[in-house]
């Protein structure tokens, strides 16, 4: 991986890949539901949408198209830490492509009426992701889980909040994120690594550089007892989480947490673009031989991912039908205990560290995946950091993962939450008036 | 030296004495493997009574061989970082997984003794059957699950293939025995009804050779052809509304039959289909419901084309109290596309994008296994990646113009919302 600062303070990270006619440009910014203060809950998503919305020198309609003339693929997405935007096409794409973010910078234009129609667009996702009862029920439990740090509410924001911020709430988010100097570009694939510097500086390097963003700063007071979550809604299954408060990526505890999550629920990988998509290896994992094997969920699911401060380690369970919430919480309990009250056996560290490292190949697998890592962690966690992710996991001894249970895993830094189905919430399909009509329409 | 794909695929095939086509296609970007074994097995083969036999066959067929003990299948794959998957569609069913390079005979070895040697002992069947009966359970209660299998059923009927659950119901699931699965295997996972793409940091003759020795002496059998009967005739608008009361967001699935991936007129459906609702962000419909009336987080069309005459498909969700509206702009631009077709800059623009898309297409070894595989089960050759190109400039406007003024039509749309609300007075 080659790197450059342009004098403006923009990061370049390039690496070549010369096995297929393509190229992934990510642009990342260091700004995410983090950085949101009450009220603006939400904002750095939605300057994410307002920026899909035209630039002074690309009018709303014609940014559809540029990437797509070259058989390319974009997209943007916004968390706690960061938010970031790529293109992946064929490499002579690379100067569109690097145009493009260079105008979504510096040049956004925030019309009012955009806006207006964005606000509603979002307040749909919004909607459809309370449909799924986990997800619903995971933003009740983040939020239950933090008292002070801008981690505990949703990247998406809270719903009055949407409703209430302005256009120009919006645009001085986007002036106070969106420099040079908060943002790495990143670009892989069939390139020519000094011809990108030299285009990057061409199209990024007359933008200038602003002050650098003040940053809330808001410490998570310890936690002192388990916290306790119940919805109660239709539906026709339960769900239940578990999550406790997880290291930061630079603490000392991040590896062996992750070789303990292997050990639980399966290695993972800690891509969020690519590692989440299917089942991971976990037949063997504790919680999956203790809870599904056992005949009481259908699914066993643990996320850590690597994140600026100290966010959560999160274990979620499906009910399988049939099964009270009680008794899964329980079992998973127990599972949770004998952990912290004997530790892990050399096999299962082994298998944890082969997964770990199968997975961290697996999921470099594109131009696309290696892209996202380089600025995932060039941009959460700082330079130097992914280089020696894998030597990090190789390090971890059975006394650390054993430590971090004990600490990390006990019931007072708990938040526990119920999805309890109130009825079975199943209804009968009904023919609208119009059934059978041959009227036409229009 | 490994081969770069720039200048596109350049796989390997092979047909074995038991009839199983083995394809490799060598690639060197990470030292790692994309299996893909995929059987002309799906729901499609499933008696009236037995409907998600397919599927449960599925989830119990990797819990223990006549050489593997579940639990040690759950070993070796967990051991080595792999997660075998394995999805069971209309027309086929698939066991598939990446692993490194260096545990590639193992993995191979383990994939083909599942597929070949499964046991279905009780126990695991009784506790797959209840984890398939929760996910069943699960999609009750999901709105974008309800208002699509409701939309299969109104256009091909409740006891057509393409219209019921493939996942079966709870009763049918409940009925299935061992010797059901047992009987289903036997009769449609054979080395006759498979093919096995290979892709990765590996070398043609070798896994060749590998292939070979592992379905050695797995006996053929007659390949059964797809039989898919027509939809029902002279469809007329209906729209079904299904109350879920607790959801915030109604979910629309609106649709016509169209073609099979087989017509010559395939590519000027893709195309159409592209233009209607996929270019961009989804399209027509998206420029309209999300960007310019703000309405939708997500408006797009489908068109997964496969053996029999397959549904074209518009899915949006919406603000329970936009459904109408919403509806209506969904008409309003069947109606245009499917009365005027598309403009010359449209045209250009989606074939510039789908010829562009194919490298990305293949952008990794378990993308590429996928696109092989339907090379194979639509006998589109293993130079497709080259052809497609020329197909696709091929296509004229009023090849497109023909295509849409075929299909898409209002009044024969059949529509199911599931919401919170039955707001829906029918936008006509």
């Amino acid at each position: 991986v080659r790197r450059a600062t342009l004098d403006n303070g923009l990061k370049i990270l390039v690496q070549e890949i010369h096995t297929a006619p393509l190229v992934s440009v990510w642009c990342w910014y260091g700004v995410g539901s983090r950085d949101e203060a009450p009220g603006l809950t939400g904002v750095s998503h939605w300057v994410e949408h307002m920026n899909f919305k035209g630039t002074i020198n690309i009018p709303r309609e014609q940014m559809k198209g540029i990437v797509e003339r070259f058989g390319g693929m974009w997209n943007g997405y916004t968390w706690i830490d960061q938010t970031t935007y790529l293109e992946t096409a064929g490499s002579a794409a690379l100067d569109q492509m690097l145009f493009i973010e260079a105008e979504r910078m510096s040049n956004a234009l925030y019309e009012t009426a955009e806006c207006e129609s964005e606000r509603t667009v979002i307040i749909s996702e919004l909607q459809g992701g309370e449909n799924d009862p986990d997800q619903l029920l995971d933003i009740e439990v983040t939020a239950s889980a933090f008292r002070a740090h801008p981690y505990r509410h949703p990247t998406i924001g809270w719903i009055d909040d949407l409703r209430s911020m302005t256009r120009d709430d919006l645009y001085g988010h986007y002036r106070r994120f969106y420099i040079p100097n908060n943002a790495t570009l990143v670009v892989v694939g069939d390139v020519d690594a000094d011809e990108v510097f030299r285009s990057a500086a061409r199209h990024f390097g007359s933008i200038p550089a602003g002050p650098n963003p003040v940053r809330l700063r808001v410490m998570e007071p310890p936690q002192v007892g388990e916290r306790r979550v119940l919805i109660e809604r239709e539906g026709t299954t339960g769900y239940l989480k578990m999550v406790f408060h997880a290291p930061a990526a630079t603490e000392p505890d991040f590896f062996p947490m992750l070789v303990l999550d292997a050990v639980m629920t399966g290695a993972k990988g800690v891509n969020l673009w690519s590692s989440f998509s299917g089942a991971p290896p976990q037949r063997k994992a504790r919680l999956y031989t203790r809870l599904v094997e056992g005949g009481l969920a259908s699914m066993v699911s643990g996320v850590l991912l690597p994140t600026r401060d100290p966010f959560l380690y999160s274990l979620s369970f499906t009910a399988l039908e049939g099964v009270a919430l009680s008794s899964l919480e329980a079992a998973a309990l127990e599972a949770v205990e004998r952990l912290r009250d004997s530790g892990v056996d050399p096999a299962e560290m082994t298998r944890a560290k082969r997964q770990l490292r199968a997975r961290l190949v697996f999921e470099n697998d594109s131009v696309t995946n290696i892209a996202h890592q380089l600025g995932y962690f060039e941009t959460v966690v700082g330079p130097d950091f992914f280089p020696s992710f894998q030597q990090n996991i190789d390090a971890v001894t059975p006394e650390q993962v054993w430590d971090v249970a004990r600490r990390r895993l006990g019931s007072g830094t708990r938040t526990t939450g119920w999805f309890k189905p109130l009825s079975d919430g199943v209804h009968a399909a009904q023919p609208a008036a119009l059934i059978g009509s041959t009227e036409a329409v229009g | 030296m490994m081969p770069s794909l720039v200048r596109g695929l350049a796989p390997v095939r092979n047909t074995l004495d038991s009839g199983a086509v083995v394809i490799v296609q060598e690639t060197s970007a990470t030292p790692a493997v994309a299996i893909n074994a995929t059987f002309r097995a799906g729901s499609l083969h499933e008696p009236d009574h037995l409907t998600g036999v397919s599927y449960l066959t599925g989830r119990v067929i990797d819990r223990g061989t006549d050489r593997r003990s579940a639990d040690v299948i759950a070993e070796e794959l967990d051991e080595r970082g792999v997660s075998l998957r394995i999805g069971s569609t209309r027309h086929t069913m698939t066991l598939s997984c990446t692993c490194l390079a260096e545990d590639f005979r193992e993995v191979l070895a383990i994939v083909v003794d599942v597929a070949r040697r499964p046991t279905f002992p009780e126990q695991e069947l009784s506790k797959r059957r209840a984890e398939a009966i929760t996910a069943l359970r699960q999609d009750d209660d999901n709105p974008a699950v309800r208002a699509a299998e409701m939309l299969s059923e109104m256009l091909y009927g409740p006891s057509h293939p393409y219209g019921r659950r493939a996942k079966g119901t709870i009763a049918s699931l409940e009925r299935i025995d061992r010797d059901a699965i047992a009987g289903f295997h036997g009769r449609y996972i054979r080395p006759s009804a498979l093919s096995l793409v290979i892709v990765g940091d590996v070398e043609a003759p070798q896994v060749f050779e590998d292939a070979a020795a592992e379905l050695h002496g797995w006996r053929p059998s007659d390949v059964l052809p797809s039989v898919v009967p027509p939809p029902p005739i002279g469809p007329v608008r209906r729209i079904v509304t299904i109350p879920m009361p607790g959801k915030s967001q109604s979910d629309i699935a609106y649709g016509f039959t169209a073609i099979s991936r087989l017509d010559p007129r395939y590519y000027s459906y893709w195309m159409m289909n592209n233009i209607l609702g996929q270019f961009g962000l989804g399209g027509r419909l998206a420029d309209n419901i999300r960007e310019r009336q703000g309405m939708a987080y997500y408006a797009y069309s489908s068109f997964d084309a496969t053996f029999a005459e397959s549904p074209l498909v518009i899915r949006a969700g919406v603000d329970p109290n936009n459904v109408e509206r919403a509806l209506a702009s969904i008409d309003a631009e069947v109606l245009q596309l499917g009365a005027d077709g598309p403009t010359p800059t449209e045209v250009e623009e989606t074939r510039q994008f789908l010829v562009g898309s194919i490298p990305r297409m293949l952008e990794t070894n378990y993308s590429i296994a996928a696109f092989l595989q339907t090379c194979e089960q639509f006998r589109l050759g293993l130079d497709y990646d080259k052809r497609l190109p020329s197909l696709l400039k091929g296509v004229t406007l009023d090849d497109i113009r023909t295509a849409a003024a075929e299909v898409l039509h209002p009044e024969r749309a059949a529509v199911s919302i599931a919401g919170p609300e039955t707001l829906v007075e029918a936008a006509s």
